[in-house]
């Protein structure tokens, strides 16, 4: 049983940028990024904060990729924008922060109920270099007490697909309230989750017997967490190394574990706070075991038709570890290549350790390379982006696109069968169709 | 700055991709930052594609702007021909690197490729989708059929005795709305004239074939917005003149079959008089009746909403109440052509803005894009896809162009489609309040299953669905013909919760006589138009005093 030996044997936690002895040699490539920026993150962050706001700085591209990426989401009145730049504003920078404070006065006047207003950079307003952190900081105070407006980038010169998550929960942490160092100890789990999954977590930790638990982001922008000396932050999600810094840096104390993908990385995941908080082994067992035994019991029909077979992932997300850990203990896949827009070795250490030695793990791209390896390779899946599937499909080569694994909710014991499955659907698929 | 989440159109640089997209050995190279490679599943999804785009990015980073970007477009530009080797090369700028100034062209001519580089100058910050395309087809045609060129002045040798009249086919792209049937469509017309088709470009058109565009006798204008400014200056050029007419209705491909037998000196007749498609007898068959007079609101890029308009008034008999597009290029046309419908032109790229106007002309029927599709749900009015920006959906696996003979018949299919649902709607809708057929009366075979509705009976009667109010014939007559476009607040309390006009009990009882999928409205008109006159009881007559006031 993977998970019992992995427990028996937890992931020793590696700090930052110190080697791991086990750790993989990484690959490094530059070339064509086939990529999402940052700003993508806007359309499942605004569905979680439900007082916020994102207003895109930018140009009819970043509408255009916000339209394109968002799909019929767009038509639902959707609490993200874009203040498209126009000749005129690339003019004079002064002129440019009156046309934003502008926009800005009527997309409050008709959205009274936002609280939280995001200025999101782009790669047009950071090569004009607009000051947006100012602008936010005018704006604030112009807004005070009734709007919070603050500022990030999601530009594509910055900020890789999730890293935009990163990018604006970081902007969290100053507003987060300072703990003294008489605060009880509270665990803080940072990274969007679907609100299901999130409940479910919640449920969890209860019956651990653990009261003070908080997520980031919260889904109401004024119930952001006190952090301080006494905060033990878990990561939910792999990308959010800057916000974590961030966290740190104002005292949290971060435990280190896999991610809670699968029926192992979610025991592991949860161990890791239930050890920090001093829950009993027993306890821990009682309270899992019956989802763990769902989670085994619900893989078990996926692992017969995913084990043996070879998986390629192109970069995307940075879940892309992770996966391919799950795949490989829990489902009996192997990996070919992994392939991630960027690996930070301190957050990701628990996981690179239950990664197969023979792993080929790439950081960055050099797309036509990648593209040569791949079909020398001849995965039997590929995970890849939605501009690169339907080409490689039409090659013969089954593939699973990356986009649906951050939209749909996989973290946790429930949603381990539905993460299988969608790996396995594309094969079965492909074992289906007789034209 | 302007606030927008939908766009018509995405930036130029995405026109360009289009035009690189279509084409054949072609290979263009885009300086653009990490992230602009989103628009290649614009081709891969929406359209299908199986190969990846023929575009290259240089995907620059925070990290290389205080280096060389410069260096990196060069290199880029060397690796995409070392790889791909193209025939031709086209090289820009996006909107962030139009902002850097690397000069693409100029860096792109120092490599001395041994293929022509096209550089294309789009201007992102003033400039649009359709307008890139279109120039990036005119440069291409431009610099591959130039040099071709005869001595400015010369005039066009007579086509030799005997040989068949040619010319080439302008405009279909890559992401165009049904391109790909329309293209097949109209060259199976020219063929029935005896007309040969040099070139079709730039959908499936390689640079050996654009050098070639100059041999034939005239040109056809597909679409105006990608082909217009290639078709002028072929005819600066080469001395070859363009059609005018779009064939995109049953008239419109009459006129366009005369227009070329005009240019290519051949009888129109026969062909004429062959051309069957349903369109005329289907709208001629008592069925269509009820088509009669609908209310239709047009929007969408200018050709295909001035050839709609037309099909609409000539060839469906409905009645254009509202006609616009995005595409400000084209105001022009279509300011006339509404003049002539005797209503309002609107031109926008505001969907607030069409979204208002829809709302007000309360039409029967819109068509439009796939904005348009998502407003009229909104509004419970039926609607048609009609023009691009369209999602996947409207790029369909069978036959199903716009122009031509078999386009006139897909039309009339794809407009009165909604209508007929609408229809269905309403008769389902009347019937349920019916003493048989009332939501709480179970199926009548099953005595026993009182409570196992079918879903649609479900629903409760004073909530009707948007469906349920569109198409309402019926209720035109029977109940105070108000405004469609106020569902928007359909879900706020009613306001006879409110303070306001008091319902006497026989107007009230009147009220309930009306079909419940209008009662609604007929309520809200009629305490408004209460309220407006100081009226305090409402009685049977203020009822229909009310009727009277809003029905047209």
């Amino acid at each position: 049983m993977t998970s019992r030996a992995a427990l028996a044997n937890p992931a020793c936690p590696a700090p930052d940028g110190a080697a791991d002895g086990a750790a993989l040699p990484v690959v490094r490539e530059r070339g064509q990024n086939e990529v999402f920026c940052g700003l993508t993150g806007i359309i499942w962050l605004h569905r979680k904060i439900q007082d916020a706001f994102f207003l895109i700085v930018g140009s009819r591209t970043c509408a255009h990729l916000m339209q394109s990426a968002a799909g019929v989401m767009i038509f639902a009145e959707p609490r993200f924008a874009t203040a498209i730049l126009e000749e005129r504003d690339l003019a004079g920078l002064a002129d440019a922060n009156d046309e934003l404070d502008r926009e800005v006065a009527r997309l409050l006047e008709r959205r009274p109920d936002i609280k939280l207003l995001f200025l999101v950079g782009s790669c047009p307003s950071e090569v004009i270099k607009l000051d947006l952190s100012r602008a936010a900081v005018r704006l604030s105070q112009a807004y005070a007490g009734r709007t919070r407006v603050l500022s990030y980038s999601g530009s594509g010169l910055d900020t890789t697909f999730t890293e935009g998550e990163d990018a604006a929960l970081a902007a969290l942490v100053p507003e987060m309230p300072a703990a003294g160092d008489a605060a009880a100890p509270e665990l803080l789990v940072l990274g969007t989750l679907a609100d299901v999954v999130e409940d479910q977590m919640a449920r969890l930790f209860a019956a651990f017997g653990l009261e003070r638990v908080r997520f980031v982001p919260p889904r109401h922008a004024g119930d952001l967490p006190a952090v301080g000396p006494n905060t033990r932050l878990l990561l939910a999600q792999p990308f959010l190394a800057e916000t974590a810094r961030l966290l740190e840096r104002r005292g949290a104390t971060r435990l280190a574990a896999p991610f809670p993908l699968g029926e192992e990385g979610t025991t592991l995941w949860l161990k890791a706070a239930a050890d920090a908080f001093g829950v009993p082994a027993e306890r821990f067992e009682q309270v899992t075991a019956a989802a763990r035994a769902r989670a085994r019991a619900a893989l078990e029909p996926q692992r017969a038709a995913l084990a043996g077979k070879r998986i390629f992932f192109f970069p995307d997300s940075q879940l892309e570890p992770p996966l391919a850990r799950f795949l490989a203990r829990e489902l009996g896949m192997v990996p070919v290549e992994v392939a991630t827009p960027y690996l930070h070795r301190g957050l990701m250490a628990p996981e690179l350790a239950l990664l197969p030695p023979d792993t080929r793990l790439v950081e960055g791209q050099h797309l036509d390379n990648q593209l040569d390896r791949c079909r020398d390779a001849r995965p039997d899946l590929t995970v890849c982006g939605l501009g690169l599937a339907n080409p490689l499909e039409a090659e013969g080569l089954t593939t699973k696109w990356a986009i649906e694994l951050v939209f749909t909710p996989i973290q946790g014991y429930e949603q381990a069968g539905d993460l299988a499955d969608l790996f396995a659907r594309p094969l079965r698929r492909a074992g289906l169709l007789r034209v | 700055m302007r606030l927008t989440v939908w766009t018509y159109e995405g930036p130029p640089h995405v026109g360009a991709m289009r035009v690189a997209t279509a084409m054949e050995g072609v290979h263009y190279v885009l300086h653009a930052p990490q992230g602009d490679t989103y628009a290649d599943l614009l081709f891969t999804m929406i359209e299908r594609r199986p190969a990846r785009p023929a575009v290259s990015y240089t995907t620059f980073q925070a990290r290389d702007l205080g280096r060389d970007t410069a260096a990196l477009f060069k290199d880029a530009v060397h690796d995409a021909y070392d790889r791909f080797r193209p025939d031709a090369l086209m090289v820009g700028a996006s909107c962030t690197a139009e902002l850097i100034q690397d000069d693409p062209g100029g860096l792109a001519e120092t490599l001395g490729l041994p293929v022509p580089v096209v550089p294309l100058e789009l201007p992102s910050y003033q400039r649009k989708e359709s307008w890139g395309a279109a120039e990036t087809f005119y440069r291409i045609a431009r610099a591959l059929a130039g040099p071709h060129a005869p001595p400015p002045g010369t005039a066009r040798p007579p086509r030799a005795a005997g040989a068949a009249p040619t010319c080439n086919i302008l405009g279909p792209t890559a992401l165009g709305f049904r391109h790909r049937d329309d293209v097949q469509e109209v060259t199976r017309l020219l063929a029935d004239l005896g007309v040969t088709v040099t070139v079709t470009a730039p959908l499936g058109a390689t640079p050996a074939d654009l050098a070639r565009l100059g041999e034939a006798d005239f040109n056809v204008v597909l679409y105006p917005e990608f082909a217009e400014t290639t078709a002028r200056w072929l005819e600066k050029t080469f001395g070859q003149p363009a059609t005018k007419t779009v064939p995109i209705g049953v008239g419109a491909t009459r006129d366009f079959v005369t227009e070329v037998a005009g240019l290519a000196g051949v009888d129109p007749a026969p062909v004429l008089t062959r051309l069957a498609p349903r369109l005329p007898w289907y709208s001629r068959s008592v069925d269509s009746t009820y088509l009669t007079g609908k209310r239709v609101f047009i929007f969408g890029d200018a050709t295909h909403a001035l050839a709609a308009a037309r099909v609409a008034a000539e060839e469906m008999g409905f009645e254009v109440v509202g006609l616009g597009t995005y595409a400000r290029e084209f105001a022009r046309d279509v300011r006339a052509a509404a003049k002539h419908y005797g209503v309002e032109p609107l031109i926008t790229d505001d969907y607030l803005e069409v979204e208002a106007t829809i709302a007000a002309l309360h039409p029967d029927l819109v068509l439009g894009t796939q904005m348009e599709r998502h407003i009229a749900k909104r509004l419970g009015v039926p609607c048609a896809v009609i023009s691009a920006p369209v999602h996947v959906q409207d790029f369909p696996a069978r036959y199903a162009p716009q122009m031509g003979v078999e386009g006139a018949n897909v039309l009339f299919d794809t407009w009165v489609h909604p209508l007929m649902m609408g229809l269905e709607e309403h008769l389902l809708g009347m019937f349920r309040e019916d003493f048989e057929f009332h939501a709480e009366a179970g199926p009548s075979h099953l005595a026993s299953a009182s409570s196992g509705r079918p879903a649609a009976a479900a629903v409760p009667p004073s909530d009707p669905s948007p469906a349920q109010r569109a198409g309402a014939e019926v209720a035109a007559g029977a109940a105070p013909a108000g405004d469609p476009a106020v569902p928007a607040s359909s879900s706020s309390p009613s306001p006879s919760a409110s303070a306001g006009p008091v319902w006497t009990a026989e107007a009230e009882r009147e009220l309930h006589k009306i079909p419940f999928f209008v009662r609604g409205k007929a309520r809200r008109n009629t305490e408004r138009f209460a309220a407006e006159r100081g009226v305090s009881t409402i009685t049977i007559e203020t009822l229909y005093d009310a009727k009277t006031y809003y029905s047209r």
